[in-house]
């Protein structure tokens, strides 16, 4: 049984449409993270699988239940906001038990859930305080204790982390992680982070203009996107595009031709202008070279150095590129690199419909 | 780079104590200070002048010898008509539609506000223009309407339709007030609220009252002023036994029997305005008090 399925689901604001005809099943227990940049309706469809807006189109069941019609705290769900939302005139133990109270369950049942939720987030001493009084992490486990405490199947995140700054970010990353394969709910996180996304996720559904680009696990977004811009948005720094076009004797990039015998291609690929994506960690240099299928010399324009590794800046085939080096190799400015690169590194997307080939 | 004299900057960056602007800024503010305060100087040297002193036209003067007598027949003996127990009659019947006021227009203002604010119903905000549109209505328009509707409800004449008059009356502008608020207080705390089962009065009492009493002394400070100088409908929907200290202290003063006392008006005056005194200088503190932390990011 799928836990969350969302049928056809549209919402508009007048003449705007906001999300178009969307379908998502999600398993149950399992971790699904809406990925998109800022507008593209990622938010929007998190609360409408909430109910806290009223949708246009189409159906939405949780745990088999249609709940298009239900009241937010009627469909089993729990959530947590970007801005923690606690209210701040209760107490930590207020904030964790008001829903309960507001659902008339008894004192006793009320202490036990609270207790279990600050035993699992570790927030049993804060039990009294004000949320005025806990550092952002700390608000950020009571708004989640808050989600637990319903004892509910899916939890809603929408973008958690993102006003949390990035040690702790990292921090609470993994102990949400913890906390799902603890619990096995079916999770609905938000984000605009692309490596939150990939590391949580069981699967990721790209978002753009309100649909759905692809919806994958992460090392099939990564490396078999579906469309230019999942291949453009996934992927820090992200991937190179060039244009390119297919011929008789392989792929042709400016006045560089190589073959591309080892690109596993979803169609056959027919001879035509292409658009030419290559990762920048996928450019091969250093020993790796001597495996590409093509090797040539470029000139380091930039140097970009990150610790672990450098971002070189170079132009090849008439293109701008960027690819990464190993950050112990010394390396100038103006200095000539061997790369190499291999077709099954490539990614070929259609010039006009910008598909993957 | 070396050799730089670094010891010739250490500590604080010294300040001026006086500058040509200061000295701009301080006299201005001095001289107007002067200005807004002379005549309640006035006005307190004199209710506490004998009137044989005052007959002397030295306004400025201080009184040579002090009596607090011009207050005591102010509050309490002064003559309106046949009543004669001054102003104090005029107080209890002011408190008596103030409260009642007060507490009427900002319980229905901070639902109408909520429900505005949050809750997008449908002619949400053709309803919120329309009231608005009440706000730049004169007053005297609906003067008599109003004297009609109250008589045939029977409240004319009655204190409790004078409370009806203002509670209407201060709507437009506090709807708009709590409205504004509400609006600026985080939307996922709502949220949030309504994942927990909480309902449409629940959120309100709950979570969004406890956290609104900055714009709640706001309103309670508009409405005490407003309701407590209020003079026109005082005397158009009362009846003399129940006018309010603005009426009562108008009729004292301007008694035409007799002399012009002019220490028990100024006595009366200064009574009389007393109580929005009282609310600006209790209240002003809690305006600043940013109830709202803690509630969305530190």
């Amino acid at each position: 049984m799928h836990s969350v399925s969302v049928k056809d689901l549209s919402l508009s604001f007048g003449p705007v449409e906001v999300l178009q005809k969307l379908d998502i099943d999600i398993n149950d227990g399992e971790f699904l993270v809406l990925l998109g940049s800022s507008g593209c309706g990622k938010s929007t469809l998190l609360n409408c699988i909430a109910g806290l807006l009223d949708i246009t189109d189409g159906q939405i069941f949780i745990k088999g239940r249609n709940v298009t019609w239900d009241e937010p705290s009627q469909r089993g769900i729990g959530m947590v906001f970007q801005s923690y939302a606690l209210y701040p005139q209760m107490s930590v133990e207020g904030n964790l038990s008001f829903g309960l109270k507001n659902a008339k369950m008894p004192a006793a049942e009320i202490s036990k859930r609270v207790g279990r939720a600050a035993e699992i987030l570790q927030i049993g001493p804060l039990l009294k305080r004000k949320p005025a009084a806990l550092s952002g992490g700390q608000r950020q486990r009571v708004a989640i204790g808050r989600a637990l405490v319903r004892d509910v199947d899916v939890f809603l995140f929408d973008e958690p982390l993102s006003n949390l700054d990035a040690k702790l970010r990292a921090d609470l990353r993994v102990e949400l992680k913890q906390l799902h394969r603890q619990l096995k709910n079916t999770m609905i996180y938000v984000t605009h982070d692309q490596v939150e996304a990939m590391t949580l996720a069981d699967r990721i559904a790209i978002m753009r203009d309100g649909s759905i680009q692809q919806l994958a696990k992460p090392d099939e977004i990564y490396n078999r996107p579906v469309n230019r811009y999942v291949a453009d948005f996934i992927g820090s720094p992200s991937m190179n595009f060039m244009q390119g076009s297919i011929g008789a004797k392989g792929l042709t990039i400016g006045d560089v031709t190589l073959s591309i015998d080892g690109y596993k291609s979803a169609t056959k690929l027919a001879k035509d202008d292409v658009i030419v994506g290559v990762r920048p960690e996928h450019v091969a240099t250093g020993n790796d070279v001597a495996d590409a299928v093509y090797c040539t010399k470029v000139t380091a324009d930039l140097l970009e150095p990150m610790g672990a590794d450098t971002l070189v800046w170079t132009k090849f085939a008439g293109h701008e590129m960027r690819f990464r080096m190993d950050g112990q190799v010394r390396l100038e400015e103006g200095q000539e690199v061997e790369i190499g690169l291999s077709p099954e590194n490539l990614h070929l997307f259609d010039k006009v419909t910008e598909e993957r080939l | 780079m070396a050799d730089l004299a670094v010891e010739d900057a250490r500590g604080p960056r010294p300040k001026k104590a006086f500058t040509l602007p200061n000295f701009i800024i301080y006299t201005t503010l001095t001289l107007l200070a002067i200005y807004y305060l002379a005549p309640l100087y006035v006005m307190i040297v004199t209710s506490l002048k004998t009137m044989p002193e005052v007959r002397l036209g030295n306004v400025f003067s201080l009184p040579r010898e002090v009596t607090i007598e011009p207050w005591i027949k102010a509050w309490a003996t002064a003559c309106t008509g046949l009543n004669c127990d001054g102003l104090s009659r005029g107080f209890w019947n002011s408190v008596q539609i103030l409260v009642p006021s007060v507490v009427l227009s900002i319980a229905v203002a901070s639902v109408n506000g909520y429900a505005l604010a949050f809750w997008r119903f449908k002619g949400a905000n053709l309803l919120f223009t329309i009231l608005l549109f009440g706000a730049f209505i004169p007053y005297q328009v609906m003067l008599y309407p109003i004297v009609m509707i109250l008589r045939d409800i029977g409240l004319y004449g009655d204190v409790w339709g004078l409370v009806i008059v203002h509670s209407i009356f201060g709507m437009p502008i506090l709807t708009l007030l709590f409205r504004n608020y509400f609006s600026s207080l985080p939307e996922e705390l709502f949220k949030a609220a309504r994942v927990d089962g909480a309902g449409f009065w629940r959120i309100l009492i709950r979570v969004l009252l406890p956290m609104s009493a900055p714009i709640v002394v706001v309103a309670i400070i508009l409405q005490v002023t407003g309701i407590w100088n209020d003079f026109l409908f005082g005397v158009v929907y009362t009846r003399p036994e129940s006018y309010p200290m603005t009426v009562q202290l108008n009729n004292i003063v301007n008694s035409t029997f007799g002399e012009k006392e002019y220490n028990v008006n100024m006595a009366a005056t200064i009574l009389t305005g007393l109580v929005p005194l009282v609310v600006y200088f209790v209240s002003g503190k809690l305006f600043v008090r940013g109830i709202a932390a803690g509630a969305v990011k530190g």
